[in-house]
């Protein structure tokens, strides 16, 4: 089993008229996800390489029972695009879109919240993973194999980084999970920890943080009491100066909070082991599956 | 963005809060013509985005032109913790009777636009919040249900607000929140809120921080400038649309993706190195980019080796070789590099950079040993600005 993705997974895609759109969705289409729609407004009618295109999310659910979506369309219109798809009643939303204003997000976050059988992937991340099942996103399925690895992250290229370390060492994953780089995330580490516990495929779970917010404390604090399996941490951003930007929205230390060595600490009080590199992620990750 | 304090001011005057008449000058002759036109006595604000900055000799009163010439001659240029002075502000004098401290953050942890309000204001608000917790109100806003009367009234009661007060607080504190959501802010802060003899508010003071990601719906913000704040070559690198942070080591970076970038910055500081910069070169970077991020990372005079750490996913490591090729031909660097390729088409990549045979340019298969090998090289090599 996988978390968030499989086999059944029936995907609209927004914004699939674009070239980004279409050369992504294409590519997980090739992987084997069912991707069964997009939506275009004013271009409904159309289609791409065989896949229908509709002018509303109601119209794609209500003619191809799509039940998963993907936003790839311009950060300006991707917050309207997500509260229609779960207007429409889709029930996974992953948004890889970037650049989408903070207010923005805490409003469809907080609505999303409040809508029953709902969830946000994203925004501005890399999609969801799910070794030979399905992809959803923009993440390249090359590096990864299937396993028993569960992967949670901040950041793209990082974690495609964690996993060739880890399939250089024969591990594979269970599901590669990117929750974006904003600072106001639909999924948090929580959510996705609580998934991958229950997953029978899943038996060790790798987390990577970086700098802002405080999402890495409060996991760490719900992985001591509420996770059995073993995680393991990594963290970036130790050399980041306070207050600035470091690329991703969300990644910015304030003041005193924020910083790497703070949620690294968190981590390690919490009985999570953390790795100094990636390179360290993926020995201890073989050293805990080998116990 | 951070905002300057007149360019904040400015944002809160527009949604009818009060501010004292005030100008902003850069030279000695537009601080008198703004004092000309305002009167004396005034203040003569430094404006600079760090705090203290009247203890450090950045605020003056001005009783008349003299004075004022004086000041303004003084702070125009002044270094305050390395910040240059460009501007003043020349303001009204107020006035005091009592200091409020109020402000509004964006709280990415609750989900919710927070809001403080304390009658302990003109002095740091952490240590306030150290010495005397129970002197700040504060709550949460529901952000689909906005600022309400009730919110306000909450807020200034548990604050101990002067009774007189209670009102135009709460008026006060809807408008401020009404700026904060609609000017798209991170945060909006009143310190001091000052209370006048007459029993009027004002805001004495303004730190405004606003959404990059919402900059382009408000136009007339986008066009603020802290000169004090930018830096040579991060003010090169948004103008060529690069992701850059300039750091203060000597190892230049680039990488593509914010978290492996960071992580790079990480490794090379634990192999004894300092890095330079950060430059996130984005997903798909085509060789035009690559030769504008090199002379980006080239301009810091500091950079004694460079470390360029691909991972491709979306990007192709046989185009982030092309660049490099490209931009060895047209800026002919005169530090080392160390380049470490892994991703899609890796292979041809690296064939392309060994035909290529650049001088200088150092191939490394892992992260670890790219990083361990640039800080040997820039320990061995003498920076551009001591050449």
């Amino acid at each position: 089993m996988s978390i968030l993705i499989d086999g059944d997974t029936r995907l609209c895609v927004s914004g699939i008229t674009g070239r980004e759109g279409t050369f992504h969705a294409m590519n997980n289409l090739r992987y084997g996800t069912q991707v069964i729609s997009g939506v275009t407004p004013g271009k409904g009618g159309q289609d791409v390489e065989g896949v229908p295109v509709f002018n509303t999310f109601h119209d794609a659910v209500a003619e191809t029972g799509a039940n998963a979506a993907m936003i790839f369309v311009p950060a300006r219109f991707a917050a309207d695009s997500i509260l229609e798809a779960a207007d429409a009643g889709i029930g996974l939303i992953v948004a890889i879109s970037e650049g989408i204003p903070a207010h923005d997000e805490l409003r469809i976050v907080t609505q999303l919240d409040r809508t029953p059988n709902v969830r946000l992937i994203g925004p501005n991340c890399p999609g969801v993973l799910a070794p030979g099942k399905a992809n959803v996103g923009i993440i390249p399925h090359a590096f990864f194999s299937e396993g028993n690895v569960g992967v949670v992250s901040r950041s793209g290229t990082l974690t495609y980084q964690i996993g060739k370390e880890l399939a250089q060492r024969d591990l594979g994953n269970s599901t590669i999970v990117g929750i974006g780089g904003d600072p106001v995330p639909g999924s948090s580490f929580i959510d996705i920890l609580a998934l991958f516990e229950a997953d029978p495929q899943t038996e060790v779970i790798v987390m990577s943080g970086e700098i802002g917010g405080d999402a890495e404390e409060r996991a760490a604090e719900f992985a001591s009491k509420h996770v059995t399996k073993p995680v393991v941490g990594y963290i970036a951003g130790f050399t980041a100066p306070e207050g600035k930007t470091m690329g991703h929205a969300g990644a910015i230390v304030s003041g005193t909070s924020g910083t790497a060595q703070a949620k690294a600490d968190a981590l390690e009080q919490n009985g999570v082991r953390v790795g100094r590199t990636p390179t360290e992620v993926a020995e201890i990750a073989v050293s805990v599956l080998a116990q | 963005m951070d905002l300057l304090e007149y360019q904040g001011k400015q944002l809160l005057a527009a949604r009818d809060i009060p501010v004292p008449p005030g100008r902003p000058a850069s030279t000695v002759e537009e601080a008198v013509e703004a004092a000309g036109t305002i009167g004396y006595p005034c203040i003569v604000k430094a404006q600079v985005q760090i705090g203290g900055r009247g203890k450090l000799g950045g605020i003056k009163v001005a009783a008349d032109e003299e004075e004022l010439r004086t000041h303004a001659q003084a702070i125009l240029g002044m270094d305050i913790r390395g910040l240059t002075v460009h501007e003043v502000l020349i303001e009204a004098a107020s006035e005091i009777g009592a200091e409020y401290y109020t402000s509004i953050v964006f709280d990415r942890s609750a989900k919710a636009p927070l809001i403080l309000l304390s009658t302990k204001g003109g002095m740091d608000i952490e240590q306030v919040a150290e010495d005397d917790p129970g002197a700040i109100a504060s709550l949460h806003v529901d952000p689909m249900l906005g600022f309400q009367e009730f919110h306000g009234r909450r807020l200034a009661f548990e604050a101990g607000i002067d009774a007189d007060l209670v009102r135009p607080v709460s008026v006060m504190l809807a408008k401020l929140y009404g700026a904060f959501v609609s000017e798209d802010a991170m945060l909006v802060e009143i310190n001091p809120l000052i209370v006048t003899p007459e029993r009027e508010l004002r805001a004495l003071d303004a730190k405004v921080t606003l959404d990059d990601s919402a900059l382009y719906r408000h136009p007339d913000s986008a066009a603020f400038r802290n000169l004090s704040a930018e830096d040579p070559q991060e003010a090169m690198a948004k103008e060529r649309g690069l992701t850059y942070v300039k750091l203060d080591g000597d190892i230049g970076i680039l990488g593509n993706g914010a978290g492996l970038v960071m992580s790079t910055l990480d490794l090379v500081a634990q192999a004894g190195g300092a890095p330079a910069n950060f430059l996130d070169a984005g997903g798909g970077s085509k060789a035009d980019a690559i030769v504008a991020a090199v002379e980006v990372i080239l301009s810091d005079q500091k950079v004694r080796a460079v470390l360029f750490n691909i991972f491709g996913g979306i990007t192709r490591c046989d185009e982030v070789a092309k660049g490099l090729i490209e931009a060895f031909e047209r800026v002919q660097p005169e530090v080392p590099f160390v380049v470490r390729l892994d991703g899609t088409n890796d292979v041809e990549g690296r064939r392309l950079l060994a035909e290529a045979d650049l001088l200088n340019l150092f191939v490394e298969e892992t992260m670890l040993g790219a990083a361990e090998r640039v800080v040997e090289l820039a320990a061995a090599t003498p920076s551009l600005e001591a050449r």
